[in-house]
């Protein structure tokens, strides 16, 4: 059994507020392995500013604690700016929900994906230019000799979100943190953009953490799911047994989906319960499970 | 209730013009609730807000309720039977207008009286407490916000509604709400629907009929029935729907 990429324990962020203290992480635990695991919640889950806490960038008032915090047995747990940055892209690397305003409007696309790469890898540039177009064809562009000339507002929005893959796959990362990648998107690009990213995730034998608020899309396309409420995980299940889902808070959202296959009068409403937000042991436990294989 | 022929509408002038919709047709009978489905440019929206008033930009027939709409302008008449609920909550509010003061001031530019009972009746429809009325758009949470923005179209006694996309920007909790909130209304009231969304599962939901939009045109008109029962027969219908199953 090998270390797991990422270990996280205890994981707590938590922003002074005029009423106080709030924690929007609290007390998180998890591994993570070659594997894809979902983190999914609702707005205010904590589900964004766990991927934010473990890459560094939540800014200060905010604070991010934790038992542990370790890449490869390395602890990154509130690292000085100068060393976050060489693991930010290089080893960790993060896709946000819009590409509309995560690339540089006033770069072409060719340069901001040269850059990336020279930034960790301090290539050549020629060597750059050569690895920005294995990348863009990676994802699947057609010409992405013309595609590298052109300046984001001229792509569409699923291929903004494929220029932003091969950006942060460039430098050849172990984990890749994808923050509701195709929630920007449209439904019928939406699997297009999934499965190159899967693809890529899979070849390279990366660690992917997808963060979204999409339950049917996660079970499809992910390994492991945690679900997310008021800060804690209130249930960890493998993905394809998530309608299998005992805690009612999942149940819950599963019932309040309109279904093409499965119509209803109705549709059910969550009632949420204050219990929720207490720790649970049976989840505290399961969550620092590994999968079968690592 | 509404009936639209040969709708073209466009934007920019030539030799820039562009068409985003293109020659389209439906009609929509009262009572009834019909939808709008395709991706984002597909025109579904253009639609609504043609119908509202908000592109004058079109050309074709727009009849509501038997007359027909001019471009350039609507009366009175129009807007106290035509109402419209925009997708994102958090931008459709006036920020530094009360929930009082965003329901009594649309109550007073439609000539009502009892403004005070009617705000609370307003309230009480979208499942709003008092304690609701006197509060500002930052102190309530997307849903709530959407409850107001239904409750502002609801105060013109409207019979249509149009519904550009109105859970889109909701967790999917709050969605469920509101859709069912949607669906009480419009049996109480015998409102007529048009509801716009890029979320097929949801359009099947709510509507009795649908058309499917693709590039500023309707390549099909089922009935959610139809939708379900796998009888779509346009390939670009039959795509979405295997991307709403997960196939």
């Amino acid at each position: 059994m090998t270390a797991p990429l990422l270990s996280v324990r205890d994981l707590r962020v938590t922003f002074p507020t005029r009423q106080g203290e709030f924690q929007a992480v609290r007390g998180l635990s998890f591994d993570l392995g070659r594997e894809r695991l979902a983190i999914v919640g609702e707005s205010g889950s904590g589900k964004s500013m766990t991927g934010r806490a473990i890459l560094g960038l939540v800014r200060p008032p905010g604070r991010v604690e934790a038992a542990a915090l370790t890449l490869q047995g390395r602890s990154i747990l509130n690292l000085p700016e100068r060393q976050m940055r060489a693991i930010r892209g290089g080893q960790i690397s993060m896709v946000m929900q819009d590409p509309k305003f995560s690339l540089n409007p006033v770069m072409t696309v060719g340069q901001q994906i040269i850059e990336a790469y020279r930034l960790h890898a301090r290539a050549p540039r020629g060597e750059a230019r050569a690895k920005a177009l294995e990348m863009l064809r990676a994802v699947q562009i057609r010409e992405p000799e013309r595609v590298m000339d052109t300046y984001p507002h001229e792509v569409s929005g699923g291929m903004g979100q494929r220029i932003m893959i091969a950006m942060m796959l460039a430098p050849g990362p172990q984990i890749l943190i994808a923050d509701e990648p195709t929630s920007a998107l449209d439904v019928s690009v939406r699997g297009e953009v999934l499965s190159i990213m899967d693809n890529l995730v899979k070849d390279r034998g990366m660690g992917l953490i997808f963060i979204s608020h999409d339950l049917n899309l996660v079970s499809r396309f992910c390994d492991r799911v945690l679900i997310m409420y008021a800060g804690r995980v209130v249930e960890t299940l493998p993905a394809r047994e998530l309608h299998q889902a005992r805690h009612p808070y999942t149940r819950g959202l599963l019932n309040s989906l309109p279904r093409l296959d499965a119509p209803v009068d109705r549709l059910a409403v969550l009632q949420r319960d204050e219990a929720w937000r207490e720790p649970d042991p049976a989840a505290a436990r399961a969550d620092t499970d590994l999968p079968g294989g690592l | 209730m509404l009936r639209v022929e040969d709708l073209t509408i466009w934007f920019g002038q030539p030799p820039d013009r562009i068409d985003a919709v293109r020659g389209v047709g439906f009609d929509i009978a009262a009572g009834e609730s019909f939808g709008l489905v395709g991706e984002s440019g597909s025109g579904k929206s253009t639609i609504l807000r043609a119908v509202a008033g908000l592109n004058p930009n079109w050309s074709g027939r727009i009849e509501v309720d038997g007359r027909p709409l001019r471009a350039d302008r609507r009366d009175r008449a129009f807007f106290k039977t035509v109402q419209m609920v925009f997708q994102d909550p958090y931008a459709s509010l006036h920020p530094r207008h009360s929930v009082d003061a965003v329901l009594g001031e649309t109550l007073r530019l439609q000539g009502m009286d009892r403004i005070d009972s009617r705000i609370q009746k307003l309230l009480d429809d979208v499942g709003l407490g008092r304690g609701f009325r006197f509060r500002y758009p930052h102190q309530l949470s997307g849903g709530q916000r959407q409850r107001v923005a239904i409750a502002r179209a609801l105060a013109a006694e409207p019979r249509l509604l149009l519904l550009d996309e109105p859970t889109s920007a909701l967790d999917v909790s709050v969605q469920a709400e509101i859709l069912n909130l949607l669906a009480d209304l419009r049996a109480e009231h015998g409102l007529t629907y048009l509801l716009v969304s890029h979320d097929l599962a949801v359009i099947a939901h709510m509507c009795d009929r649908l058309a499917v939009m693709q590039q500023g045109r309707i390549v099909e008109i089922l009935s959610a029935a139809q939708l379900r029962g796998d009888a779509a027969e346009a390939p670009y219908s039959r795509h979405l729907i295997a991307a709403s199953l997960g196939r």
